[in-house]
């Protein structure tokens, strides 16, 4: 079908637009910018004065919960939350059950996304089998199915032997290792960042070293390795500095931020907030400083929302004792417009990190607006204001710590393929 | 953000902790036990102010003085007092905690008095339960043991008559517990000027100082010239996750001992939240010498008890 999208403000980071220009998509793809093309008749015109028009959001991290955790939330539900909050493209972590370990479950995965032809699903591969840290995944076989990246989401990988030969392994065919850093000795048990909350709250605290040990040997094996790497959910200043001097040094390596870090503190737990309850945890102000100042100079490549959608009953415990993770997926376009707010970042840049940097880190021609490209597109009002009311969202998840908060920028239009999957 | 103990009117709804707990209401608690105990005897009478009321002790933690003593003091106010004892066992059925909350909500229970291996447990049920249900704290993971931290407040007023000329010193494993963590936010609320811990690093919580607290590693100077020496606990187990080598090289360094209280005031009192381990924190003839005002904390925790109870249920003494 033919669409033109009229008078909207184009932001187009992967091409450098930033301005008023007309969107003409033929079929499943971008066509043309600015003016029509040739004898074009458009079978639908978008009315987008006063709205943004951007490439639909990648985020590289979020949970569909499937399989296995389908009393937490399905692909179906999930989906709708994606393309709700403008997300047209996700990375979602192996820690299925079972994990993402096997060919046949990347392919079940990407199946069911497909039909449901909402977002673009794409599964990244657990790292070692049954993610316990010992054993190598059959990577050729996953990433013939379909898996981007590979990585043990959460989980421990201990074994530093294990970890040195996962990445030879993977950089003999290029393929893309996601690590989470975190020391599972100094993190042991521990639920809130070691510093004055968890101190006066009395919960088991993990240290920043916890993050940054870890991150040391991964960058170490890196450069041992030539691996293409990807750290995932930094949470501290100390991580970001490390990173950043990696980068400058010549590593191939990228990371990305959770929105919930971009935002919140150790503070924010306040009298045990569960909500709060997140991985890795809420650190503290100069952290916060410190992970803003990376995704402005450009250290930190992507935010993501690492989305985590948990059951009600997961979440209504004592604040160590109830499952980590929040849902993310609605809120993430406009924390990123809050962040670019606050800080005065002009939105080319912002949008950047949740369009074509994170397409770039999943090695995909996507993300962008060019000529020829999917027409994957998030049309929004970036003045239109609303407050997070868990009970609205679509994400079966209703867990948020953003729960009552005012938001600006909302959702009007979401096209994937040239197809409007979205509308309010 | 909203005090979750007090109500809209500022009074009194739930005793979760004594961080934000205000100093009129920690000294109206202390001035209303003081009026259960006769003077001179420490006897305390029963009197009807919760009469037909009904008290469920519920403990998923074990506990043998802090339950009893909640006990006596429910039954020394006429309440009628349930002790549920639950363990591991209806958590272990796979019913959580807050169902066995409402399961009990709906026996007519009109105050809970919780303990809780995790911390914040308190807090969650206090914001689950209708707002005529009140829950007190009786110790939830290593965050508040408030009514403990009461009673310590209620011995030191009885004993120094006053709180702002105090130096304080808190000993041992300050990282597990949530006695030290609601010692130290009583003491300071009542305004004692110093106050002190003293453990080796691996017992301390990182940044314990934002707590308003001096740290000391030295036993010696920890305990130069103070006017209370408060003992915590040391759990046998601590010795497993590498905090220390063995209990005797801790009572060797930090064991309360004669010699080491000489450094103390020569009028200081030794105070200890119990049980004690004797020959491992606090040595016999100090537990058991004239400085040692261990079981009279016994017995004014039950009337600090009583003021919490009473007070909770909106009843005037």
């Amino acid at each position: 079908m033919n669409i033109q999208i009229k008078n909207g403000h184009l932001i187009d980071p992967g091409n450098k637009i930033d301005a008023v220009q007309d969107v003409f998509i033929i079929d499943k793809r971008i066509a043309a910018i600015g003016k029509a093309p040739q004898g074009f008749v458009a079978a639908q015109v978008i009315d987008a004065s006063g709205l943004v028009v951007m490439p639909g959001l990648v985020d590289v991290a979020a949970r569909l919960r499937e399989p296995g955790y389908e009393y937490k939330a399905t692909l179906e539900s999930e989906m709708s939350a994606a393309v709700a909050g403008g997300v047209t493209s996700l990375a979602c972590p192996p820690d299925t059950d079972p994990p993402l370990d096997e060919p046949g479950l990347v392919e079940m995965l990407k199946h069911r996304a497909r039909a449901l032809n909402q977002c673009r699903v794409f599964p990244v591969g657990a790292l070692t089998t049954g993610l316990d840290g010992a054993e190598l995944t059959e990577m050729i076989e996953l990433s013939e199915a379909g898996c981007k990246a590979f990585s043990q989401a959460d989980a421990a990988l201990t074994d530093t032997r294990v970890l040195l030969r996962a990445m030879q392994y993977a950089a003999t065919f290029g393929y893309r290792v996601w690590l989470r850093p975190q020391d599972s000795f100094l993190a042991k048990n521990g639920v809130a960042h070691d510093g004055e909350v968890a101190t006066r709250l009395g919960l088991p605290p993990i240290p920043v070293v916890a993050e940054t040990i870890a991150l040391a040997t991964m960058l170490q094996l890196a450069r041992e390795t030539s691996v293409t790497l990807h750290i995932c959910r930094i949470s501290s200043a100390d991580a970001v500095d490390m990173i950043r001097t990696a980068k400058r040094e010549g590593l191939k390596v990228t990371c990305d931020v959770s929105m919930n870090h971009v935002h919140l503190t150790e503070m924010d737990i306040g009298f045990f907030d569960a909500n709060c309850h997140l991985l890795p945890p809420l650190r503290s102000q100069r952290d916060r400083a410190g992970l803003r100042a990376g995704l402005f100079d450009g250290t930190i490549d992507a935010i993501c929302s690492n989305h985590s959608p948990v059951d009600d009953d997961a979440k209504q415990l004592p604040f160590a004792e109830a499952e980590a993770g929040a849902t993310g997926l609605e809120l993430l376009l406009p924390l990123v417009l809050k962040w670019a707010d606050q800080e005065k970042v002009p939105l080319l840049h912002a949008l950047s990190r949740v369009t074509s940097n994170p397409a770039q880190l999943l090695g995909q021609k996507m993300g962008h607006l060019s000529v020829g490209a999917h027409a994957d597109i998030c049309i929004f009002d970036p003045v239109a204001s609303w407050k997070v009311e868990p009970g609205a969202l679509k994400s079966q998840g209703k867990n948020t710590p953003f729960n009552g908060y005012e938001m600006q920028g909302r959702v009007r239009y979401t096209l994937l393929d040239g197809q409007l999957v979205f509308q309010p | 953000m909203n005090n979750p103990q007090l109500n809209k009117h500022g009074e009194l709804q739930h005793l979760l902790s004594t961080e934000g707990l205000p100093v009129r209401i920690m000294r109206d608690i202390l001035d209303r036990a003081s009026t259960f105990l006769s003077p001179g005897s420490h006897e305390i009478d029963k009197i009807p102010l919760l009469h037909g009321k009904s008290v469920f002790n519920i403990f998923f933690e074990n506990s043998t003085r802090t339950r009893t003593t909640f006990e006596i003091a429910a039954k020394k106010l006429s309440a009628d007092v349930v002790n549920l004892n639950i363990g591991a066992s209806s958590t272990s059925k796979g019913e959580t905690l807050l169902d066995t909350v409402d399961n009990l909500c709906a026996m007519h229970a009109d105050m809970f008095v919780v303990r809780h291996s995790s911390s914040g447990a308190a807090h969650l049920i206090a914001r689950h339960v209708a707002p005529s249900i009140h829950v007190i704290n009786a110790g939830d993971g290593r965050h508040a043991h408030p009514t403990q931290a009461l009673l310590d407040m209620f011995t030191i007023r009885h004993y120094k008559k006053e709180f702002h000329n105090l130096t304080v010193a808190i000993v041992g494993d300050v990282l597990h517990s949530r006695v030290a963590r609601s010692q130290i936010h009583a003491l300071t609320t009542l305004g004692v000027p110093e106050v002190r811990v003293v453990a080796p690093k691996t017992l301390l919580p990182t940044q314990v100082e934002k707590l308003g607290v001096r740290v000391f590693h030295d036993m010696g100077q920890g305990l130069k010239d103070v006017d209370v020496v408060m003992m915590l606990r040391l759990q046998n187990e601590r010795m497993q996750g590498a905090l220390l080598p063995s209990a005797q090289e801790f009572f060797k360094y930090y064991g309360l001992t004669q010699e080491r209280l000489a450094q103390a005031k020569p009028d200081a009192i030794v105070m200890h939240p119990g049980p004690m381990n004797r020959g491992v924190e606090i040595d016999s003839s100090v537990a058991d010498g004239s400085h040692a005002v261990i079981l009279p904390q016994v017995t004014f925790g039950i009337a600090v008890r009583m003021a919490v109870m009473s007070m909770l249920a909106g009843v005037s003494a």
